[in-house]
């Protein structure tokens, strides 16, 4: 039969089938682009990410959950005991050193990203062995008054958002 | 052979015949008796205009769709909704061209409903450039009442709206990429007010009956880079904005389209070439092209 | 699929597999060695440019669905958000829709050359019977797509389509409400069309592998209609046909991306962009093109009845063609009378197409219902008779003597319609 004549091998050489296969190729992988890119967020996501907040009304001592972006954060008021012991503790004690100070535009204000660096569940407010601390009952994780990872098996503090505080009771995130 | 061809002319012929007997001789009269149907035929096709976003290499004129959005803004957005646009879509590549700080400081003067809030109420600020353009009306039934007619939404007009193009047109249509049956139908509705005693009489409106009274008048948008005050511009710069607000990726659409084709073509040469050396191979090759 | 496997695994790995799951080797028979006539033309590579935009429409649908909300309320929107908001949204959603029209415009050339050269003949009836069910398949895909976007268009074309079944005597309307899932087409409906049109395309594939099969049973038809003897008859399917089908895929492509990219509108109803509306109906109502035929015979009869009924038969006497066709004789070439009356066909259902696109008045009813006459009369009376009283041509003695253009009619030049 006339197949068993045509080997692959003489055929290689030429150039026109290297380019054909070569065009080919780059075809099918611009082709994919549009069916990838497609995953990532659209428009509309992109664009509203924004949250404005009211933070008139909470009370000292009280922390309060929103939504950006489709996630929860928690805004403290901190007392100025938690403020206190927070900017107490040396940083060598901690898994993740980072200051108080720079994890806080105003110190009676920590603004947090409420998912646990472990694995993402969303942590208890004002749960723990820390006074206005966080707890994440997933897997015992313990956050203090800075959000930050202080005993169980999270890598990191808990992650800040980008934020602005517009006037004294109006906070913008994102 | 030759009686062979006798046959394939009379076939075909009787066949042709007896078609053009049943469209013309029975098909006459019965047009005339079903003269309700064609009369909503009867008014002018539109006029083709020219247009910057016609063919290959069509792009938004962003000054025109600037000034279009300014008449949809002083004028048409009255009582038309304009609900699949937002406000950020105004500085899109491919689009008017307005700027972020332009677009913040525009949505900024709508107030827009939102809530509820903590205390459970809906209520109003000021509008973030991903707000979509707000209607002025609560709903279609207020619309109604207050309007006589519910006023079509505004943001696929140009694509929602056409005219028959007839035999043989359509055929030639997607060859000379005739796409702008919309705007051209827009801009003759908004010219088409021609009889001074009936504001809502409109040559081009099918019955010639519109609901909407004649919208524009020359001097009724003031035009800041100079072009004129007239009805026949504001019609034209808004049929464009529609245009725009219809088809926003079309600048994106026809830049890549243009790559693709000069790649496949490419291809389609490469690939012939490929064919023609395989199969001018011995074993392939009996003394005549086997195509 | 049938085709000596003349697969030889070289490396270990290889062997110890092709031993366990011989499919190397299945495909390697199939789509390299596979002996296919030397003398199939351009008319032949229309059934890969089927499975390439089979595939392609699998593919951009299932991504679409990624961000298609199949609710009455929010359908419209989400079409619009895919136009707008997703990535490449607008390039995806244009291909699919363009893309229903490019697999039609394929299918119908693919089913007229099949009529042509004869290919339902023995043994090649079930081939042709699993290409019948394909088409089935394929229209009622089509049509649950365009219900989708949920514009004017797709609303009321599904109000008309599915009241074809009020038709049926005594049951009509029970089966009507059993497919809406109310008493109007509504959200339940659109809900059971996403679905549907979701599983079609998947069963349409397997058919598709049935009918491959039986194709590399007794091997393609060709231009010459005899039956390949010897392997001077022959080429394999690679180079030769992957080749040749290739090319011509890239130039479909060049037609396709003009359709997508330059008049991605051209096809579509603008009423379509019109959101749903349950209380007004279009002026005019009219299917995508790929239907206008059969929905011109529809009206073209002035009963309810027998029109549902005389169009479904125009549509299912498709099958019976293998037996129809009495001619022992299979491609066109080498029949003279029936080439003509094949030509009046094509021409027939590309007027009732262009019928079927004009509003219901007079003339056109006319002509339409002249051309339903010839459409039946093609299938019932010229075919059976054809191949008792037409005086056919020479046959050549194989493919090798076709192509060298022995037997007198039989150039190559002849061969091609």
């Amino acid at each position: 039969m006339a197949a068993s004549a045509i080997e692959d091998e003489p055929t290689r050489r030429d150039f026109v089938f290297v380019a054909t296969g070569a065009m080919g190729v780059v075809a099918a992988g611009f082709a994919a682009w549009p069916l990838i890119d497609q995953m990532n967020p659209d428009a509309t996501t992109l664009a509203a990410a924004l949250t404005e907040v009211d933070i008139g009304n909470i009370a000292e001592g009280q922390i309060v959950t929103v939504k950006w972006r489709g996630k929860p954060i928690f805004i403290s008021h901190r007392t100025a005991t938690e403020v206190e012991a927070a900017r107490a503790v040396p940083l060598s004690e901690l898994r993740d050193p980072a200051s108080d100070e720079s994890r806080v535009q105003k110190p009676e204000w920590l603004i947090v990203i409420g998912i646990c660096t472990h694995l993402g569940c969303v942590p208890l407010k004002n749960a723990g062995p820390f006074e206005g601390g966080y707890f994440c009952p997933c897997h015992g994780s313990v956050y203090d008054a800075s959000g930050r990872i202080r005993q169980g098996p999270a890598p990191y503090n808990l992650y800040l958002p980008p934020y602005k505080f517009e006037n004294d009771t109006k906070l913008t995130i994102g | 052979m030759r009686q062979e061809n006798a046959s394939r002319r009379g076939i075909g012929l009787a066949f042709v015949t007896a078609l053009a007997l049943a469209l013309t001789a029975s098909g006459r009269p019965m047009l005339a008796e079903t003269g309700q149907g064609s009369n909503l035929f009867e008014q002018p096709k539109p006029p083709r205009q020219e247009w910057t976003f016609n063919g290959f290499f069509g792009r938004y004129d962003q000054a025109q769709l600037q000034r279009g959005f300014q008449v949809y803004r002083e004028v048409c957005s009255n009582c038309h909704s304009l609900k699949l646009v937002a406000f950020r879509n105004l500085a899109d590549p491919g689009g008017p061209g307005f700027s972020e700080a332009q677009v913040k400081a525009l949505a900024a003067k709508y107030q827009i409903k939102d809530g509820p809030n903590d205390a459970g109420d809906i209520f109003e600020r000021p509008g973030r450039p991903s707000d979509y353009f707000p209607w002025n009306f609560p709903n279609e039934q207020a619309a109604r009442t207050a309007l006589g007619a519910v006023p079509p939404d505004m943001s696929l007009l140009a694509k929602a709206r056409s005219y028959e193009r007839g035999f043989p047109l359509f055929l030639i249509d997607p060859i000379i990429q005739y796409q702008e049956q919309g705007p051209d139908y827009i801009y003759a509705i908004l010219n088409g007010y021609t009889n001074d005693k009936d504001p809502n009489w409109n040559e081009y409106m099918p019955g010639h009956k519109i609901a909407m009274p004649m919208p524009l008048s020359d001097g009724a948008v003031d035009y800041e880079d100079g072009s004129p005050k007239a009805v026949q511009q504001y019609a034209k710069d808004v049929a464009a904005f529609l245009m725009w607000a219809a088809e926003p990726k079309l600048e994106e659409r026809k830049r890549l389209g243009f790559g693709v084709l000069i790649f496949l073509s490419i291809y389609a040469l490469l690939f012939f070439a490929a064919k023609n050396k395989i199969w001018s191979r011995p074993e392939a090759h009996v003394d005549l092209d086997t195509q | 699929m049938s085709g000596e496997s003349t697969y030889v695994p070289k490396s270990r790995l290889a062997k110890w597999f092709e031993s366990r799951l011989p499919i190397i080797g299945l495909v390697h028979s199939s789509f390299v060695a596979f002996p296919n006539p030397r003398n199939l033309n351009y008319w032949w590579t229309f059934g890969g440019i089927l499975s390439f935009m089979l595939a392609a429409q699998i593919v951009t649908g299932v991504v679409l669905a990624m961000h298609y909300t199949p609710q009455s309320g929010l359908a419209f929107d989400s079409i619009e958000h895919i136009m707008r908001d997703v990535n490449y949204g607008w390039l995806l959603r244009y291909a699919h829709a363009n893309g229903a029209s490019m697999f039609f415009f394929a299918l119908y050339i693919h089913m007229f050359r099949g009529i042509y050269y004869g290919s339902y003949k023995s043994p090649r009836e079930v081939l042709w019977l699993l290409g019948v069910i394909i088409f089935l398949l394929a229209i009622a895909t089509a049509f649950m797509g365009y219900v989708l976007p949920w514009g004017q268009m797709s609303f009321w074309g599904a109000t008309v389509i599915t009241s074809l079944f009020t038709a049926i005597p005594l049951v009509g309307d029970s089966i009507t409400t059993w497919l809406w899932g109310g008493y109007a087409v509504d959200n339940a409906t659109l809900n059971r069309f996403f679905s549907l049109h979701y599983l079609l395309p998947f069963m349409i594939a397997g058919v598709v592998v049935l009918h491959v099969w039986a194709l590399h049973v007794h091997g393609s038809n060709n231009p010459a209609g005899i039956e390949k003897k010897t392997d001077k008859d022959t080429l394999s399917f690679h180079p030769y046909f992957t080749v040749k089908d290739g090319f011509a895929l890239v130039c479909f492509l060049v037609l396709y991306t003009w359709l997508v990219f330059y008049v991605p509108s051209y096809l579509y109803d603008s009423d379509n962009y019109i959101v749903a509306n349950p209380l007004q109906t279009p002026v005019h109502i009219v299917p995508e093109w790929y239907y206008l035929p059969f929905y011109a015979i529809l009206r073209s009869i002035p009963s309810k009845l027998i029109g549902t009924a005389t169009m479904f038969a125009a549509v299912l006497i498709i099958a019976f063609l293998p037996w129809l066709d009495t001619s022992k004789v299979k491609s066109a070439a080498y029949r003279p009378l029936y080439r003509i009356f094949f030509w009046l066909f094509v021409a027939c259902c590309v007027l009732l197409g262009y019928m079927g696109s004009q509003p219901p008045e007079g003339g056109y009813v006319l002509a339409a219902r002249f051309l339903t006459v010839y459409y039946f009369l093609f299938f019932l009376v010229i075919l059976p008779l054809l191949g008792r009283y037409e005086k056919t041509k020479p046959l050549p003695v194989s493919i090798y003597d076709a192509v060298l253009g022995k037997h007198g009619h039989a150039k190559p030049a002849d061969v091609n319609p």
